[in-house]
């Protein structure tokens, strides 16, 4: 326990302003994130040190425009703002401007004054200031915005220990507001407002008859008031509007004389980099090649670590038993606990490559101009630009995509861009098929240049998009949601990446990966274990059997025990499960072995291989080698081939692709969409598609 | 000349008059797409939509539909 005081400090601002920058200076390695409580939105917070005992609890909300949210994302900022009650309600709130864009900026900090919170006035990016040609009379300004200002560039350290200050002396901070929006728009209007609400503030009751939320810290009598003022929509709209037009009267008066831009010192880079980016020809090139340079990156650089951390875990598994003695718990680590944490370390390098890309992308700019290009193509498959990222963060895990479609503001759009992402080929698949194309795909060069099996990775890549596009058409068609598209976004300034917050950034996204989907990996990796070295009756019974079955044969004692292991599994609890469905995936070319490993990886996809190498290791105790050897030596008893031919690993490269496995992806898309409508559909849709098609697959080439 | 954003060329600069309340989002209110401000088409995506514009200091990208919606004073 300490005595400590604790601020509480949420960062506002619009996006593209510095604010992560900002948060990553004062916070540092002390971050976490969360969701916020009953919502699936993230929720980062880190802790700064104002002085010896005072600490600052730091929020980053959601980047937004105004108050008036369009999106979940920004509903976020607004809740936090008006829930006087809740967790995250902030002592202070730091705004975060862009100089140059400080007209705009400022219509967010208008609005924020007027709830009547605590506000510093932060002026990012000063280090532009003079190469931008702009003036600004800080002291000035700081009395017309009552407030006090901050002058920073976050990237540069410049003004974090005044910021700091500012937040220790948050409570002199003027609580005036800066609008009076409600006695310029009709006094009439808003005294009844005023009246309907006593103990709100005049701006905060407006807030909440203006948003179509439902704000769940009302009581029932408030709710009841919110509706009623809801029911003049025209008049709300129109007030709305006056209001904008108000505000930016307001910041253009205060402005007028406290800052100034000379112009002919801009310089103008933008034009000529948009020029090339967007242009009509080249710029879907230059995607394509940024494209093929991530994928590159995934495939070729990832599988040095990827194939070392396999090696790693598979002699750590045969060390412990060899270090051990032999028993129950010993086989707990060494086949069940072992091989599931080696089962997520190995994504770890494609999704932090991944990752790496994708921020460096959105931190230079260049994002906005994939949504501006890509937008209506898109269209014509009912998504929208804005699910160009969503699509290609997909190729990493379908989890933080579909979180980040919530800025798509059209909801037929983000359905349908939540329904299909599914299909893009996520990092879950890759052990998936690394392993099958190894085994059935021969290691050869065509044309001199490319890989085979490299091509064979990009063709399913190709076919988990072309997948997703068709059922994007088919859902764009068949769904008749009716919902105003609003599409605007804001085509930001080129900028030079910063290190510290891509860093920052792979190192969060990972760790969200490492612990969300690895808890999951871990458990069905142990549940695994215990089902297939546990059984009924006859799996006790398994030496006596087999020595009654062989017993004229003169078997090493070597070969006797592989004969006890393989009969333990065939009926241990797993091989029961894995037989029974043995009928429903022969079509597909399967048997009761690769069923077991099929029914685990319902779950989560790369449980496939970590519950191949379950099965195999139980059956085998003297094997040495990794999953793939292990594999590559089984053989199918009926036709004396191997077991992982080319038709087999054909037909299971083509459900992997198609079937939906991953119990988190589901259970997000029942929490986005508040329906479970939506993950039913996925789940039945995606696995009739995945059985028909490796079915004819498998009976073509067999 | 009037007309709307989505009858400007590459380069052109027009000022406001009139928006389609009905028809914009707020957002792009908020955003500075105001009567009396001046806007410029900087670029057309490939297929002739969405449209980047400069509009209050702001680079913005909107669709066709929205820039019909938004009438012009051309500027010459």
């Amino acid at each position: 326990m300490s005595n400590d005081e604790v601020i509480k400090v949420a960062l506002i601002g619009n996006p593209n302003t510095g604010k992560t920058s900002l948060f990553n200076q004062l916070t540092g390695l002390k971050q976490k994130v969360g969701n916020y409580p009953g919502i699936t939105v993230e929720k980062k917070q880190g802790i700064c040190k104002l002085d010896s005992s005072i600490k600052a609890e730091i929020t980053d909300l959601p980047g937004t425009y105004s108050i008036n949210p369009t999106s979940m994302d920004e509903t976020i900022v607004l809740d936090t703002l008006l829930n006087e009650s809740g967790d995250s309600f902030p002592d202070v709130v730091v705004v975060i401007i862009d100089i140059e864009n400080i007209k705009r900026n400022l219509l967010l900090f208008t609005q924020i004054k007027d709830l009547q919170i605590p506000a510093i006035l932060v002026i990012n990016m000063i280090d532009q200031m003079k190469r931008k040609g702009i003036s600004i009379d800080v002291q000035q300004l700081e009395e017309k915005l009552h407030t006090k200002i901050v002058l920073t560039s976050a990237r540069k350290k410049i003004g974090i220990e005044q910021l700091k200050l500012a937040i220790l002396n948050y409570k002199k901070l003027d609580n005036k507001p800066i609008g009076q929006i409600s006695k310029r728009i009709d006094k009439e209007y808003f005294s009844n407002l005023k009246d309907a609400f006593k103990e709100f503030s005049t701006y905060k009751s407006w807030l909440l008859i203006t948003q179509n939320i439902e704000f769940h810290f009302l009581n029932k009598e408030q709710k009841k008031i919110v509706l009623k003022f809801r029911e003049d929509l025209d008049c709300i709209k129109r007030y709305q509007h006056k209001e904008t037009i108000l505000r930016y009267q307001i910041i253009n008066d205060i402005l007028k004389e406290n800052f100034k831009v000379d112009k002919s010192k801009a310089t103008d880079l933008r034009g000529v980099l948009d020029r090339v980016l967007t242009h009509k020809f080249f710029g879907y090139i230059i995607f394509a090649l940024i494209l093929l340079f991530i994928f590159q990156g995934i495939f070729d650089w990832a599988s040095y670590p990827m194939d070392f951390i396999d090696r790693t875990f598979a002699n750590l598994s045969l060390w412990v038993k060899s270090v051990l003695p032999a028993g129950v718990f010993t086989s707990l680590i060494a086949e069940g606990v072992i091989p599931g944490i080696g089962g997520v370390v190995i994504f770890i390098p494609q999704i932090a490559i991944l990752f790496t890309f994708i921020s460096v992308l959105e931190e230079t700019g260049y994002m906005s101009r994939v949504v501006f290009l890509m937008d209506k193509i898109m269209r014509r498959f009912g998504m929208s630009g804005k699910s160009v990222i969503p699509l290609i963060s997909g190729t990493a895990c379908a989890i933080p995509a579909i979180m980040a479609s919530r800025n798509i503001s059209n909801w037929k759009e983000r359905l349908i861009t939540i329904l299909v992402i599914p299909f893009t080929t996520c990092s879950a698949r890759l052990p998936v098929y690394a392993i099958l194309i190894s085994l059935i795909i021969p290691n050869k060069r065509v044309f001199g240049f490319l890989n085979l099996q490299g091509l064979t990775m990009m063709a399913l890549y190709l076919l988990g998009f072309t997948a997703a596009i068709l059922s994007a058409i088919l859902l764009h068609n068949v769904l008749k949601i009716k919902s105003k598209s609003f599409f605007v976004i804001e085509m930001p300034n080129f900028k030079i990446p910063s290190l510290k917050n891509i860093f920052y950034e792979v190192v969060e996204k990972t760790k969200a990966f490492v612990f969300g989907a690895g808890k999951i990996i871990l458990a069905i990796s142990i549940i695994l274990w215990f089902l297939a070295s546990n059984g009924p009756s006859s799996f006790k019974k398994a030496e006596e059997m087999v020595s009654a079955q062989i017993e004229n044969s003169n078997l090493s004692k070597v070969a006797l025990q592989k004969k006890v292991a393989s009969y333990k599994l065939e009926h241990s609890y797993i091989g029961y499960m894995g037989k029974s469905i043995e009928p429903i995936i022969k079509p597909m070319g399967y048997d009761w072995k690769i069923g077991i490993a099929l029914i685990s990886s319902f779950a989560a996809r790369e449980v496939f291989v970590g519950a191949l190498a379950t099965i195999y290791n139980v059956e085998s105790d003297e094997n040495v080698g990794t999953i793939k050897e292990r594999m590559a030596a089984e053989i199918n008893p009926e036709t004396g081939e191997k077991r992982f031919n080319f038709p087999t690993g054909i037909s299971l490269l083509l459900f992997y692709a198609f079937a939906m496995q991953c119990i988190s992806t589901l259970a997000i898309v029942k929490r986005e969409t508040n329906s479970w409508k939506w993950p039913v559909l996925q789940l039945v849709g995606m696995g009739v598609l995945a059985y028909v098609t490796s079915t004819i697959a498998f009976n073509i080439l067999n | 000349m009037i007309g709307t954003i989505a009858d400007l060329e590459v380069g052109d600069t027009g000022v406001i008059e009139k928006l389609c309340l009905e028809n914009i989002p707020l957002k792009l209110l908020e955003m500075g797409c105001l009567p009396g401000k001046e806007v410029k088409l900087i670029q057309k995506a490939p297929m002739k939509d969405p449209l980047y514009i400069k509009v209050n200091g702001s680079y913005l990208a909107i669709r066709k539909e929205t820039a019909e919606k938004i009438t012009v004073v051309l500027a010459k």
